[in-house]
């Protein structure tokens, strides 16, 4: 079971409640499919993904980016039973989106910088260490029901 | 692998990260250590707290080097030969992918903090491009 001190859980819930999820999931989801192109083989069906403007403006990407940032909230709601919480979309991203696990923690690092470079200062090394973690958890959990 | 405008656009942000070398090497040294602890390892010889001389020392000579990398990006085996020869047969920092894509990632976030929304996607891609190509290069004596 992992286990949580009061100063991270602390970090983690003033991290997310200090994010706009419609700003931010979108930017982590593009700054991804940019920085990582291999990752727009999942997004087939999602339109215009032809160049990093196209990605930026292309709005079902957008909505993707807000909804992935809503299913980060209920880790952040959930702390000590992450790994249920997780379960059924494990097996969603495993039977049925067929998503390279790996790539999970692709679009944490890329969350990671959009945080970072919204906090500026505020983002520091022990902040940064205790989102990784956070976010190693939730790549651990989502990974759990492949086989 | 880089474009023409990737490498202009490398040279151009390590150029101006120069005046605050210490800064963006020893903050990416100190994210690194407190994300991943098992990298302290290789530094129990020196005193690597925060803002520590050892610490700022250590970061300027990892951002020179890279700035020095980036100005002939094709020359990489060349400009990190001694580099290459001092980790392989002094250091021997464990080279895997692994350890390497640690620090880089670090560097990645030191400069996102630093520059914000200047940090675009395109130009993370190009940085991120470089800087494992910096870390193959590096670990090529290895074996």
């Amino acid at each position: 079971m992992v286990v949580w001190t009061e100063s991270e859980l602390s970090i983690i819930n003033s991290i997310f409640s200090s994010l706009d999820y419609e700003d931010i999931g979108p930017k982590a989801l593009c700054r991804c499919l940019i920085v990582y192109p291999w990752t727009q083989r999942y997004f087939g069906g999602f339109g215009n993904l032809y160049n990093a403007a196209a990605i930026k403006s292309n709005p079902n990407i957008a909505a993707h980016g807000i909804k992935i940032l809503h299913g980060l909230d209920r880790a952040v709601k959930n702390m000590d039973g992450i790994k249920e919480t997780y379960a059924e979309l494990s097996t969603l991203h495993s039977e049925k989106l067929h998503v390279d696990p790996d790539n999970f923690t692709l679009l944490g690092n890329c969350l990671t910088i959009e945080i970072a470079a919204k906090l500026g200062d505020g983002f520091t090394a022990e902040t940064q260490g205790t989102f990784q973690k956070f976010m190693a958890v939730v790549v651990n959990a989502l990974g759990k029901q492949y086989h | 692998m880089l474009s023409k405008k990737e490498k202009e656009l490398i040279i151009e942000i390590w150029e101006k990260l120069t005046p605050v070398a210490a800064d963006i090497g020893s903050d990416a040294l100190l994210r690194m250590f407190a994300s991943y602890p098992g990298t302290k390892t290789y530094f129990s010889h020196l005193d690597i707290s925060a803002r520590s001389r050892h610490l700022l020392f250590h970061g300027k000579k990892i951002v020179q080097a890279i700035t020095e990398g980036a100005k002939d990006i094709s020359q990489l085996t060349v400009t990190l030969a001694p580099l290459q020869t001092l980790h392989a047969y002094q250091l021997r920092i464990d080279p895997t992918n692994f350890k390497v894509q640690l620090f880089s990632h670090c560097m990645l976030v030191a400069l996102a903090c630093h520059m914000g929304d200047d940090f675009t996607a395109v130009a993370h891609a190009a940085m991120d491009k470089f800087l494992s190509a910096f870390a193959a290069v590096l670990a090529e004596k290895y074996r």
